[in-house]
């Protein structure tokens, strides 16, 4: 039985709430604990330090398989804001944090 | 009843524990010593020790480890058993529920102890009732016999209904009181209890599972009412489970036992070693020419109200007997219950709570017949004044 497919109800549930299977904290989006604000990247401004990869807690910045930066993964990304913070881009950051109606 | 070989012996409701955990012979038992529980594990200890059985004893720092131990020797796949009392019980209370929560099949006998303060090791059911929501079966013994032959059920009990479960019987009274008891043979008792079987395998590293995960606002109801039906459910398997061990011995073991209840008209309800007393008070008030009749409730969880209600429909008067104070203000625990699993009919009786035996206060044939009588004015005008009463308190 999957049991991240849907909501089951009380009668489909394995004993005693053990979860049967492996690698289940894929399918538990964090990204919904996001509140108020978002980051978001000006791709045209990045210089591709990857300080915001090193510094995200949640592992929610995207690397291609050359090594450069790629979008956030907004399923995991919690909207702490950490990586805008530390994005040394000048005169602008590369990084923004803006306001998301949810 | 089949032509099982059996034998007598005469022992302490705690050796009728042991020698029925001898018999189990289980993977892991991890406990705490605690008076009047300590000559239980002090009896089993020996029988470790002198090779008479296979178990692991985990001998422990606190009942709250030894309560976490059997949690996951049973996650494991282990048959485990402990036991406790009082303040010990008390100090297991979180990992009681963590227990019952995965729906591990613990048992687990429970010399019943006052609490303290003021500090007291002897007798009442004050442990046991405040861990009466906890999510564990609770079976309760009315003497040395019953001790022998619930500890039996109860291996099949939990491990039929995935719960875990208490076998309850009163310190010192029952526990240190010698008595003659009919034991089993081994080979009997094995064939009777039979191999734990799993739901699941924690440590087969194929199939990698989580036992205790985090489950937050979106499953967690789902899974205290899977736990529920569990208990809601659980009757059919105990009552088929007393009808196999009465096969073997002849002893029927039901949710509630009564005692010339049928045609009386005046009802006592009690739990515990003081329904012995209360049968032979039934006994003389009947020579007496009094209508007097015993409900013993020997399953306490799953609470047995169906059973109740049956059995005290159309009764003039009952006394509901708490060997525990409940301090909330309107009664004991058990007076609770059974008041509220008689509101449904329609000709329910007047009742009345006693609070008795508190501390191991003795309660003697004179105390039970000092309560039918106080029923007989209720039962005569129907009217119940005051609910809440002591027994042989001094005012």
């Amino acid at each position: 039985m999957k049991l991240t497919d849907r909501l089951h109800s009380w009668k489909e549930l394995p004993i005693g709430g053990i979860i049967p299977e492996g690698g289940t904290s894929r399918a538990y989006k964090t990204g919904t604990w996001r509140t108020g604000k978002k980051p978001v990247w000006h791709p045209e401004r990045c210089i591709q330090c990857l300080f915001c990869w090193i510094y995200c807690p949640d592992d929610a910045i995207l690397v291609t398989e050359d090594g450069k930066r790629a979008d956030f993964d907004y399923d995991y990304c919690k909207g702490c804001g950490i990586c805008a913070r530390e994005c040394p881009a000048k005169p602008e950051k590369a990084i923004e944090m803006v306001d998301e109606l949810r | 009843m089949s032509q099982v070989a059996k034998e007598l012996m005469a022992l302490t409701g705690n050796e009728a524990a042991a020698y029925a955990m001898r018999q189990i012979n289980p993977d892991v038992v991890a406990a705490y010593p605690i008076t009047p529980q300590t000559e239980l594990m002090q009896t089993f200890a020996q029988y470790v020790a002198d090779g008479l059985v296979d178990t692991e004893l985990v001998t422990v720092e606190s009942e709250h480890s030894a309560m976490s131990a059997c949690v996951g020797a049973a996650a494991a796949g282990a048959r485990t058993m402990t036991a406790t009392s009082s303040q010990g019980l008390a100090l297991m209370w979180e990992v009681l529920y963590i227990a019952s929560g995965l729906r591990l099949p613990i048992v687990m006998c429970v010399i019943n102890r006052a609490l303290s303060a003021p500090i007291n090791i002897h007798g009442d059911h004050s442990d046991a009732m405040g861990a009466r929501d906890s999510g564990w079966i609770q079976l309760f013994c009315e003497n040395a016999q019953e001790v022998y032959d619930n500890v039996l059920q109860a291996v099949r009990i939990a491990e039929e209904v995935f719960l875990p479960v208490m076998v309850n019987y009163d310190g010192f009274i029952i526990s240190h009181g010698v008595e003659v008891v009919e034991t089993l043979p081994k080979e009997v008792v094995q064939a009777f209890v039979g191999e734990r079987k799993t739901p699941y395998k924690l440590l087969d590293v194929e199939h990698p599972i989580t036992v205790g995960a985090l489950d937050l606002q979106d499953y967690y109801m789902e899974h205290k009412r899977a736990q529920s039906e569990a208990m809601r459910t659980a009757m059919p398997t105990i009552l088929k489970i007393g009808e196999d061990f009465e096969k073997l011995t002849g002893r029927r073991y039901e949710a509630i036992e009564t005692y010339r209840l049928d045609d009386a008209e005046l009802a006592i309800v009690a739990l515990g070693s003081t329904c012995g007393t209360a049968k032979d008070a039934i006994d003389e008030l009947r020579d007496e020419g009094l209508k007097a009749g015993l409900l013993k409730i020997r399953v306490f969880r799953p609470f047995p109200w169906k059973y109740i209600q049956t059995a005290l429909r159309g009764k003039k008067a009952v006394a509901v007997m708490d060997r525990a104070e409940g301090m909330s203000a309107v009664g004991g625990p058990v007076f609770h219950e059974v008041r509220s699993c008689l509101y449904d009919l329609g000709d329910r009786p007047p009742i009345v709570n006693y609070i008795y035996g508190l501390g191991g206060r003795d309660v003697s044939i004179e105390d039970i017949k000092k309560v039918f009588n106080e029923l007989v004015p209720i039962a005569e005008t129907g009217k119940v004044e005051d609910f809440y009463r002591y027994l042989g308190v001094r005012e």
